[in-house]
């Protein structure tokens, strides 16, 4: 087998011509696909935006971090120090069952960083969406995709470095029951090879009579409730004494199967 | 690449271009440049990153301290490495070259891109003990970084991205595949082995490939090779939960083995004496104690000396005298 070269082995008057025969073939082929776009395609084309807002509370009381006590669902106390998570994916349907996945939509929200909890989407096409679904985490592919920026730098400090991938939602505090030192809890949920996936999604059915009505003048707000405490209860009662401490693994498979079901509630719309 | 638009004076000047081939005797890589595209300013940055103490805590370590060109990028009498503040980890520092052809990284294989492999080093507080945001700013107010990041990316911006990329256009560079068994492999200038070496090679073939594959010398498998009844370490069972994996370890390179000492997971030999030694009479039944080693590799000392002699023939000295590498 001949030794393989890569094209940037190539020397740069080569590239120069390889790049003029790529342009010669191009040029056609770009020009032909321009003049196929039809009339109405374009009309149709119109688009605008839209937000959502995460309200983050703990069992129906506001979320504050450090400060107030909560019960979980076995009636042991618990702090909130960090509660941050991600949601990605997003993906809007339409009744006719049409569907739109934004591009490249990747966010984290932390509760100690208020503007994260409003996010803007932008460049979605017009029309009346019945349905919102997203990945609570990060979909398998980015977790192994090498150096990311944005949400998923690894500098917002939820990137495992001695077994890649994220951590989907982080919640650190203490429990006068807790067993670790300090009384911590620890929960970072992640992972995303059987049996360990906690990779989960999120979906809900917008009522067809107030639907996401997204117009070129009119940018609508979606405003979700984030239950914390969902963590703890759901499928399976958290007893911190027993739990308090997971980064992947079969216990935050246990946590995930908790929040997929009550960590998100789609409260109302203001259209 | 290069716009039509480009015009000749804007081409790069004469400087030798940085490149990266794959050897005749190789298959494709894993990794393959296309979201990275290698250039000389890139891998300069890379380079430079990886030679700068400046990333860790105390400003005392780089990546070069435990991973020295002269030992294959391993670290060169350390059992396992040595941080800042003299902090001890927990394991030995692998050697660093034909990494673009590993799918995971790490002795349990816990990292799964090689762009995000510096990371662990730069956060362990063990190892560099320093986070990237303090980098960031020591890098930003740093000369010359600012500007080497503006030819490599366009704009002086810093951000982990870039340093995660050149670093890895470095890492990514480093090919081994010019030593002796690699010339009598692809016929090269009538090179062939001594009748040791060819004698080594076949007992090899027989005990030891099922493993050690060619032609990177590992098949790149996580594996317990008996070293002890219960490991303190629990290697690849701590990535994936099984318990079956306990004790295990990614099959390691034998490439540049001559230079690679301290030898093992946790750099326990210190001589390829006594790693066969090891295979030959000291395999210990553990839990998950691969089939192949239940009884061991029993080889008498004629044997070993053969094995050894093929072994050196892994040395690749073109590699670990280029100057290219080499902090300069
Ligand atoms: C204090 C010593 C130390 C420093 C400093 C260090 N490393 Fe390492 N490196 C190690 C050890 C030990 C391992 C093996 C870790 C393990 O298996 O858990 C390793 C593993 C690696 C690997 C994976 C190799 C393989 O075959 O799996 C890469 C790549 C790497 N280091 C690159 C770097 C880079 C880049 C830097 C600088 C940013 C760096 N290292 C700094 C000790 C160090
Ligand atoms: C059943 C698989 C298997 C076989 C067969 C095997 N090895 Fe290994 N070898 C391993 C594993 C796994 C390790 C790493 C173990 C660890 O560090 O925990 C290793 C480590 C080594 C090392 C240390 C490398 C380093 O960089 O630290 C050397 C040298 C070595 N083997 C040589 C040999 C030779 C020579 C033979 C044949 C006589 C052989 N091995 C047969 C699995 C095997």
């Amino acid at each position: 087998m001949a030794t393989l070269f890569f094209l940037f082995h190539l020397s740069n008057f080569q590239k120069m011509k390889i790049s003029q025969y790529l342009l010669a073939l191009l040029c056609p082929i770009i020009l032909l696909s321009s003049c196929n776009k039809s009339d109405d395609d374009v009309a149709t084309d119109t688009k605008s935006s839209f937000t959502l807002e995460f309200e983050h509370q703990v069992n129906g009381s506001p979320l504050a971090l450090n400060t107030t006590t909560y019960k979980n669902a076995k009636g042991e106390d618990f702090k909130i120090n960090v509660f941050k998570y991600y949601v990605s994916n997003i993906k809007l349907s339409k009744a006719d069952g049409t569907t739109y996945l934004l591009p490249e939509s990747y966010f984290l929200i932390d509760e100690s960083k208020p503007a994260s909890k409003l996010i803007t989407v932008n460049d979605v096409p017009t029309g009346d969406y019945t349905k919102i679904e997203y990945t609570i985490g990060v979909d398998y592919a980015r977790n192994f995709a090498g150096a990311q920026t944005g949400a998923l730098d690894p500098i917002n400090g939820m990137f495992w470095t001695w077994n890649s991938g994220y951590i989907f939602v982080k919640l650190e505090g203490t429990s006068p029951q807790s067993t670790a030192a300090n009384n911590l809890l620890t929960f970072h949920i992640g992972g995303v090879v059987d049996p360990n996936n906690t990779i989960r999604t999120y979906s809900t059915e917008i009522n067809a009579a107030n639907p996401l009505r997204i117009r070129m003048d009119s940018k609508p707000d979606m405003h979700f409730m984030v239950n914390a405490a969902s963590l703890f209860t759901g499928t399976t009662d958290v007893s911190f004494a027993t739990l308090n401490f997971t980064m992947g693994g079969a216990n935050s498979v246990i946590v995930a199967n908790n929040y997929a079901k009550g960590l998100f509630r789609l409260d109302h719309i203001h259209n | 690449m290069y716009a039509c638009s480009k015009n000749e004076d804007e081409i790069m000047p004469e400087e030798k271009a940085i490149t990266f081939s794959v050897p005749s005797n190789f298959p494709a890589p894993v990794y393959n440049f296309e979201q990275n595209k290698l250039s000389n300013a890139g891998f300069a940055l890379g380079k430079k990153l990886f030679y700068g103490a400046r990333l860790s805590a105390d400003k005392s370590v780089s990546c070069g301290s435990c991973h020295q060109q002269f030992a294959a990028f391993a670290n060169l009498d350390h059992k396992v490495s040595h941080g800042v503040n003299n902090c001890q980890g927990k394991r030995n520092a692998p050697p660093l070259f034909n990494l673009v052809w590993q799918k995971a990284f790490f002795w349990d294989g816990g990292v799964k891109n090689i762009e995000t492999s510096p990371l662990n080093a730069i956060t362990d507080a063990c190892e560099m003990g320093t986070n990237i945001e303090t980098i960031i700013t020591t890098l930003k107010n740093t000369t010359p970084y600012p500007e080497m990041f503006k030819k490599a990316y366009g704009s002086t911006e810093i951000n982990s991205q870039f340093i995660l990329k050149s670093i890895t256009q470095f890492l990514g560079v480093l090919v081994s595949g010019n030593s002796k068994y690699d010339k009598v492999m692809r016929k090269e200038g009538g090179i062939s082995f001594t009748s040791d070496e060819l004698a080594g090679y076949t007992l090899f073939k027989q005990k030891c490939t099922s493993c050690h594959a060619e032609p990177f010398f590992t098949d790149f498998s996580y594996r317990n090779n008996g070293l002890d009844l219960v490991t303190i370490d629990e290697g690849r069972s701590h990535i994936t939960g099984v318990q079956t994996d306990f004790g295990k370890f990614r099959v390691p390179s034998l490439r540049n083995i001559e230079y690679t000492s301290p030898y093992m997971h946790d750099g326990r030999f210190y001589s390829l004496d006594e790693v066969l030694e090891h295979y030959n009479s000291g395999v210990k039944a553990a839990e998950n104690l691969d089939a192949e080693l239940k009884s061991g590799i029993q080889l008498n000392s004629l044997e070993k000396s053969q094995i050894k002699a093929f072994l050196k023939t892994l040395t690749d000295n073109e590699f670990i005298k280029n100057t290219l590498y080499s902090e300069s």
